[in-house]
């Protein structure tokens, strides 16, 4: 991470309800500028982690810090926040709810009010400004929320499952505005249970499962946790070369799949060709998040997140 | 966080809560909801007065002497004046006839002359006959007739007045009744726009948990800023309220009350002051028990469960109301300063002070006092609301309970 400095903080959050351990120990480092995905399945704690980051709720034990504070509230001016479970009041119009929610913040209403008619038409969507909330689609009433999220410019952005309940062109708009805020110098952090879009976006994730922090790092460091996989198809169906194969190669659908041997792909190829095995293709796979995201939280966490693992996938 | 940020942001809240209210179509009917009950009054209650009016008292025929007429007539009169509110019933001399049970029979069918009753027996043995009861007040006022009638025959002179009038304006019995009756006023307007508005407290966190901007709101600003800008935007949402209601209500007392607002008794600190502590004590009142509604409102999650609710806190608001009232009349009894003391009642055990008492230095250390304690309830009502609804911190446990979780 170098000198960056930090812009979120958690130690050891411990979170009970009631019986339940919602949260059990996750400590996450959040430098500033990054965009930083928080990765997992429904219930595993994501949310109540980036409630307890912001000072909405206190942690049972633990400690946070945000922008440098300990008591995150006293920072509210710099932060936006997108929670999960959208909320607006019905009544208000679109303008009016993006200019209070920069208001909560410290933004002047009037400022408010203007910069939320700029957003508005920057996007083209000028004319919800005046339309109450109950009048515009779900979709239109997240924008909406999104922009009142960014309205008082802050420093540190949380998005809490922002880009559930969008379609595709929406979805691309969010990622163009979580790249065009970090490129203008600030911190985003997003949970999501869809890792293409924390592959796509993300310098940094953390993978948590069942309340407990898996993984923390950057995307790189936690592809690195993988060795690439070797696809191979060859003339030869037996031979010598064979012995050139780990144990744990697997044949899908006649090629040869597997991790790529520690010693490199000099050493494999050579075998290879002496061995006789008449290489069609060869190609060396760099593994993606999904993999690593499998490797880390496991099979089942994979499976809650709707993602299946690769080898079921091509079977 | 610190205070005049939690200020900024419950200025933000309130001003929020007060233009959803006021600007919205509904609030048109809440101005107007009292008004129709009071108008109703006036028109129904000038009906019936006129009604009380228009309608003749009774009429007993007496068969009787002109002399003995004349002394009941003159005995009936001498009790006039205490019958301002209900006419004593009229007397009608008849000449007796041979067959008086014959003429008494007629009189009382008689449906040309209908009277109430027939009196015969001039004032020596008289008997009353008609469709009363035997101790009602027709026969009593007949009674009262005859005694005083049979007392001018054997004593003439009775008849002038038997004192002498002299008129003060006020004496201490006047004032200290006029004060009474101010002080009961005065808590009794409390009491009601206190029960009127301040149940509207109970529901004011369901919109924003059932649309999910609680979320939004305790995101960004502390809970005590949430609690306390919708307490004072309710309360000036409340305010233009009552300046509508006190203006339609000073206007009808202008109109119908002999001398308009003048004519009312005086409280102790006279009449601009006690209004102003009307004002001020309505809002602590609003603010203490509009604080403790709206943290237990906040811990309802849907509208059933805050009509549920609204029974047993209206039920307690007549219990401090009940309280309170214990010491108007007596300022330095132990009920009185009982009810100044405890918060919940204070303003309406200090509103009849005013009326009662003129020292305006117990007010200042009531008001410091009463805002200490809206201060305590939103804190803990915050409080309870973060550690219960939004579940932060760690779990309040009774300490047999075990830790299950860890």
């Amino acid at each position: 991470m170098g000198e960056r400095a930090i812009a979120a903080e958690t130690r050891d959050l411990v979170k009970d309800f009631d019986d339940k351990r919602a949260v059990d120990g996750v400590s996450l480092t959040i430098p500033e500028g990054s965009i930083s995905g928080i990765l997992g399945p429904n219930g595993a704690g994501k949310t109540t982690c980036l409630r307890m980051m912001l000072g909405i709720i206190d942690p049972t034990s633990g400690s946070r810090t945000l922008l440098g504070h300990d008591r995150p509230l006293d920072v509210a001016h710099e932060v936006g926040y997108l929670p999960e479970e959208r909320g607006l009041y019905p009544s208000m119009p679109a303008a009016e709810a993006i200019a209070f929610m920069g208001a909560l913040r410290g933004l002047p209403i009037a400022e408010g009010r203007r910069r939320a008619i700029d957003l508005l038409r920057e996007r083209g969507n000028e004319d919800w400004a005046k339309r109450p909330i109950r009048t515009l689609s779900k979709g239109m009433a997240q924008t909406v929320q999104l922009l009142g999220t960014i309205i008082h410019r802050p420093r540190l952005i949380v998005l809490d499952e922002p880009f559930a309940g969008l379609d595709a062109l929406n979805q691309e708009k969010l990622e163009q505005l979580i790249r065009d805020q970090a490129a203008a110098g600030v911190t985003v952090i997003f949970s999501t249970h869809v890792i293409a879009h924390a592959e796509r976006l993300c310098e940094r994730v953390a993978i948590i499962a069942e309340g407990r922090s898996a993984f923390e790092g950057g995307v790189d460091e936690a592809r690195g946790r993988l060795r690439p996989i070797v696809h191979l198809r060859t003339r030869a169906e037996d031979g010598p070369w064979r012995t050139a194969l780990p144990i744990a190669a697997k044949k899908v659908g006649g090629e040869w799949r597997f991790e790529l041997p520690e010693g490199g792909p000099e050493p494999l190829l050579k075998a290879l060709i002496d061995g006789g095995a008449g290489i069609e293709t060869l190609s060396i796979e760099r593994p993606g998040l999904h993999d690593a995201f499998i490797a880390i939280a496991g099979e089942a966490a994979a499976r809650a997140m709707g993602h299946a693992p690769a080898e079921q996938e091509a079977a | 966080m610190k205070l005049p940020e939690t200020i900024r942001a419950a200025f933000v809240i309130a001003r929020r809560d007060f233009t959803a209210t006021v600007l919205s179509k509904t609030f048109l009917l809440f101005l107007l909801g009292p008004l129709f009950p009071i108008g109703l009054g006036f028109i129904f209650g000038g009906i019936g007065a006129q009604v009380e009016r228009n309608a003749a008292p009774a009429t007993i025929a007496v068969i009787s002497s002109p002399a003995d007429f004349a002394l009941l007539e003159t005995a009936r009169d001498r009790f006039a004046p205490l019958g301002t509110e209900r006419p004593f019933v009229r007397l009608q001399r008849v000449d007796p006839e041979a067959d008086v049970p014959k003429q008494r029979q007629e009189l009382l069918t008689s449906e040309e002359a209908p009277v109430l009753g027939v009196l015969e027996g001039g004032l020596a043995a008289p008997h009353f006959t008609g469709a009363v009861t035997a101790d009602g007040r027709t026969v009593q006022q007949v009674n009262l007739f005859v005694d005083e009638a049979r007392r001018l025959k054997a004593e003439p002179h009775v008849a002038s007045s038997p004192i002498n009038v002299t008129l003060t304006r006020t004496s201490a019995g006047s004032v200290a009744f006029a004060r009474n009756l101010t002080a009961r006023a005065g808590q009794t307007v409390l009491f009601v726009l206190t029960i009127l508005l301040a149940g509207m407290l109970l529901s004011q966190l369901i919109e924003e948990k059932s649309n999910k901007v609680i979320e939004v709101l305790a995101a960004a600003v502390p809970v005590d800023s949430i609690f306390l800008g919708k307490l004072f935007a309710m309360l000036a949402m409340s305010l233009v309220g009552i300046t509508v209601w006190t203006s339609a209500g000073a206007a009808a007392i202008a109109i119908y009350a002999k001398g308009g607002l003048g004519a009312l008794p005086p409280p102790a600190v006279g009449w601009p002051a006690f209004l102003f502590f009307i004002l001020l004590y309505f809002s602590m009142s609003y603010l203490l028990i509009g604080a403790t509604f709206l943290g237990i409102g906040a811990q309802a999650s849907t509208v059933r469960e805050v009509q549920t609710l609204s029974m047993p806190v209206t039920m307690s608001q007549v219990i401090l109301f009940g309280f309170a009232s214990l010491g108007v009349g007596k300022p330095e009894s132990s009920e009185a300063i009982g009810a100044a003391i405890f918060p919940l009642s204070s303003p309406f055990a200090m509103v009849a002070r005013a009326a009662e008492q003129e020292a305006l230095w117990p007010h200042l250390l009531a008001f410091a006092w009463q805002v200490i304690w809206v201060a305590l309830i939103l804190k803990f009502a915050a409080a309870v609301f973060r550690r219960s609804v939004l579940k932060s911190g760690p779990a309040w446990r009774w300490p047999w309970q075990k830790r299950k979780a860890a």
